[in-house]
């Protein structure tokens, strides 16, 4: 009996080491130089003596705000869905070969749909303003990102480029929006009106709002699209090869244009979770790096809608963590996107990394990221 | 002649896009030297990415190198300022804190160039996400570093002052605003001209320029002829570093005296743009980069010298916001147009495999 399971339990853990290895190597090496970057900047630092506990200081501040509480999980959890929306958004457009570096833009433009929305029907009853919010939301962010796709598809500018000058015009019309057509009359500075009936309600806690259940309910949506439709098997196919998906009779630029749009309802979904769920309004100030953390969160999951809610979940927990961390450690929040960054450098070093430090049966490879400059500076589709 | 334009701006919606050019045509040669500033991190940047292209890496980390350079070159002043001696020499108004900055900007961008010349061409990291991470990287580390900096109150070790030419010369009939244009300028901007030429020359005339576009076009039969492809790739995703320190440099010492998180605001990829729509030349680059610029100065030329009539009413009655997002909608609309028709290297962003020997 036993000889006949070990096998099976053996493959099944050296499966999950294949791909969580080196994820989990990065995170580690990432915080690794957190800390060594928390010891230098200790030297910038005006009137502070040297002090060699401060990252271990940092470090369990960030622990206990992130889950050493009920409050601070509920908090991490919050943090965690517009990560995860907006990564799966990122993690979407990889798999057909796109790399959605606009999903910051596709944020603030579904955030600013909802709140457009959600002030207009804040008397209406809660379902129909919530559901009507939430999906002008995503409507907005798709309108936003079907741009990039478009000119892709039609004249074969890389989106690396466009989606980056989108989402510096997004802040634009989010500041016009703000300070001018909706801008609450009277008041000193621009904000929005309450969005009242629209609020996402709460579920858990004082904070924890639908939001969460939304999350989950779109990786499912993603993953049944990824691995379950037809549609899906072409954006995957797309992905891989464009010129071998053409030969085989689907349409490259209409998937091309269709993900585009996808990637952007997701990432404006994220937005939409944050203004209905958390601020409830919205001002000139609006606006976290989501899009770009987002990013982070679809490479450390090897673009995997599951990953997603596990890299989201970290990062969501730093995150909500990092405020203690400046108040007990002295550390500012950025030290966040520090780590981040680390992270990502050693997942791209994989197959280095696992090289020098002879990690057998770890899988090196970032996954379903091959096409992406292969496109660049040419017609999507020869 | 007067009446024929009278005539001309009379005619409805034609008339107003008239008016708009004739405005423009009196007013950008007087903005000349503004129009140049603006441009300046935009061009250096599309260099940067000529010459890295130009042999098959593909770098979207400019950003990235900017943001450092632009950094380090503030924080280091910041530092020496107080020790140095603070007399400026008579040309720019150097100092030695000043230059030291200056060198160690440019290094630091030449450093972050060597990370993403190992991760695309010795890792053979996709060289889209390794730029991407350098972008990250960069914004994360010097907005965190500002922030751990900026609680001292720092004080700035100044700026390169611009050269002022004599009166005389730049109120000269017809030339004098392409004087003032290029030589009312700091050091940085000054010598953006000489880069663009000699690049293009030394890119297409020289044996480096024909060797790198060998790499860049067909690595396997550069490699044949005896080219070390690796050497060369590596050779100029470093000079583009230069190049993008430069940029970066030429923000916090040249254009302010000061630093901010983001502040490159995304010129590196503007400057991306401008090196397709200048297809991966030098000289077009430039132009493009002046293309891209004169868009990001008229919302501050109409704000600052509005043209008269009911053009002056409608440009000044256009929000703010729409000003500022113009750069960023010219290059979307100007990239969109060129795109397909400008046709990069052949090898750009592949990465090279030195078949074993048999």
């Amino acid at each position: 009996m036993t000889s006949s399971t070990a096998p099976a339990e053996r493959s099944v853990r050296s499966r999950i080491w294949r791909t969580a290895g080196l994820p989990i190597l990065s995170i580690l090496l990432g915080l690794l130089v957190g800390a060594v970057v928390i010891l230098g900047s200790e030297l910038l630092l005006p009137d502070h003596t040297f002090d060699w506990t401060l990252p271990i200081t940092a470090y369990r501040a960030l622990i206990q705000g992130s889950i050493g509480s009920v409050n601070s999980i509920i908090n991490t959890l919050v943090e965690t869905v517009p990560l995860v929306l907006a990564g799966l958004s990122v993690a979407l457009g990889f798999k057909a070969g796109l790399f959605n570096i606009g999903a910051q833009g596709q944020f603030l433009i579904g955030a600013l749909g909802a709140v457009t929305v959600g002030v207009a029907m804040a008397g209406q009853p809660p379902i129909l303003a919530i559901s009507v919010a939430t999906l002008a939301g995503f409507l907005a962010g798709a309108a936003w990102g079907f741009i990039p796709g478009i000119l892709k598809a039609v004249s074969g500018a890389h989106e690396v480029v466009t989606t980056i000058m989108l989402n510096y015009i997004a802040i634009s019309v989010l500041a016009w929006a703000v300070s001018g057509p909706l801008k609450v009359p009277g008041s000193p500075s621009p904000i929005t009106h309450d969005v009242g009936n629209a609020a996402l309600p709460i579920l858990v806690g004082s904070t924890g709002h639908l939001g969460i259940l939304i999350a989950l309910g779109m990786v499912a949506a993603v993953s049944w699209l990824l691995f379950r439709t037809t549609l899906g098997f072409e954006i995957r196919t797309v992905g891989a090869n464009p010129d071998a998906a053409r030969y085989a009779g689907m349409r490259p630029k209409r998937l091309i244009v269709l993900t585009m749009s996808a990637c952007g309802a997701l990432a404006g979904l994220a937005g939409a979770c944050i203004v209905l769920g958390v601020t409830h309004s919205m001002t000139s100030a609006f606006g976290t790096t989501v899009g770009f953390d987002a990013i982070a969160v679809a490479l450390l999951a090897r673009s995997n809608p599951v990953g997603v809610i596990f890299s989201g979940l970290l990062f969501g927990a730093m995150r909500a963590g990092s405020g203690l961390m400046q108040i007990e450690a002295g550390i500012p929040p950025e030290l966040i996107d520090v780590v981040q960054a680390m992270i990502l450098l050693f997942l791209v070093i994989g197959p280095v990394l696992t090289r020098v430090l002879r990690l057998r049966g770890v899988s090196g490879n970032l996954g379903a990221t091959e096409t992406i400059t292969r496109t660049y500076g040419k017609e999507a589709v020869s | 002649m007067d009446q024929l334009i009278t005539g001309l701006y009379g005619i409805p919606v034609v008339g107003f896009v008239l008016q708009f050019a004739g405005y423009l045509v009196a007013v950008l040669p007087q903005n000349a030297s503004i129009i140049l500033q603006s441009a300046v991190p935009i061009a250096l940047a599309a260099l940067c990415g000529v010459m890295c292209e130009r042999s098959g890496v593909v770098n979207i980390g400019i950003e990235g190198m900017m943001l450092t350079a632009a950094f380090v070159g503030w924080i280091v002043g910041v530092v020496l300022a107080p020790i140095l001696p603070a007399d400026p020499s008579p040309i720019f108004g150097l100092t030695p804190a000043l230059i030291i900055a200056f060198v160690f900007a440019v290094l630091s961008a030449v450093a972050v160039a060597l990370l993403h010349a190992w991760l695309s061409i010795s890792v053979r990291a996709d060289q889209i996400i390794s730029g991407t991470i350098i972008n990250i990287l960069a914004a994360g580390l010097t907005a965190y570093l500002y922030t751990i900096v900026s609680q001292g109150s720092p004080e700035s070790a100044g700026y390169f002052p611009p050269f002022v030419p004599p009166s005389a010369i730049t109120s000269l009939p017809v030339i004098g605003w392409i004087i003032a244009m290029f030589f009312n300028q700091g050091p940085i901007a000054m010598s953006l001209i000489v880069i663009v030429v000699g690049f293009q020359i030394w890119l297409f005339r020289s044996r480096w320029g024909l060797r790198s576009r060998a790499v860049g076009e067909h690595p396997k039969a550069a490699e044949t002829v005896g080219i070390d492809v690796i050497r060369l790739r590596y050779m100029n995703v470093l000079y583009g570093g230069v190049l993008a320190g430069l940029a970066g440099a030429y923000l916090t010492m040249e254009a302010s005296n000061s630093f901010q998180a983001g502040m490159t605001g995304g010129r590196g990829f503007i400057g991306l743009a401008a090196m397709i729509v200048g297809r991966w030349t030098p000289l077009g680059a430039f132009g493009a980069a002046l293309l891209f610029s004169s868009s990001q100065s008229l919302g501050q030329i109409i704000k600052f010298a509005p043209p008269s009539g009911d053009v002056g009413t409608t440009l000044l009655s256009i929000p703010g916001q729409f000003y500022d997002a113009l750069p960023y909608l010219v290059t979307i609309i100007v990239l969109a147009g060129f795109v397909g028709r400008s046709i990069p290297p052949a090898a750009d962003g592949q990465p090279y495999e030195r078949e074993a020997a048999t």
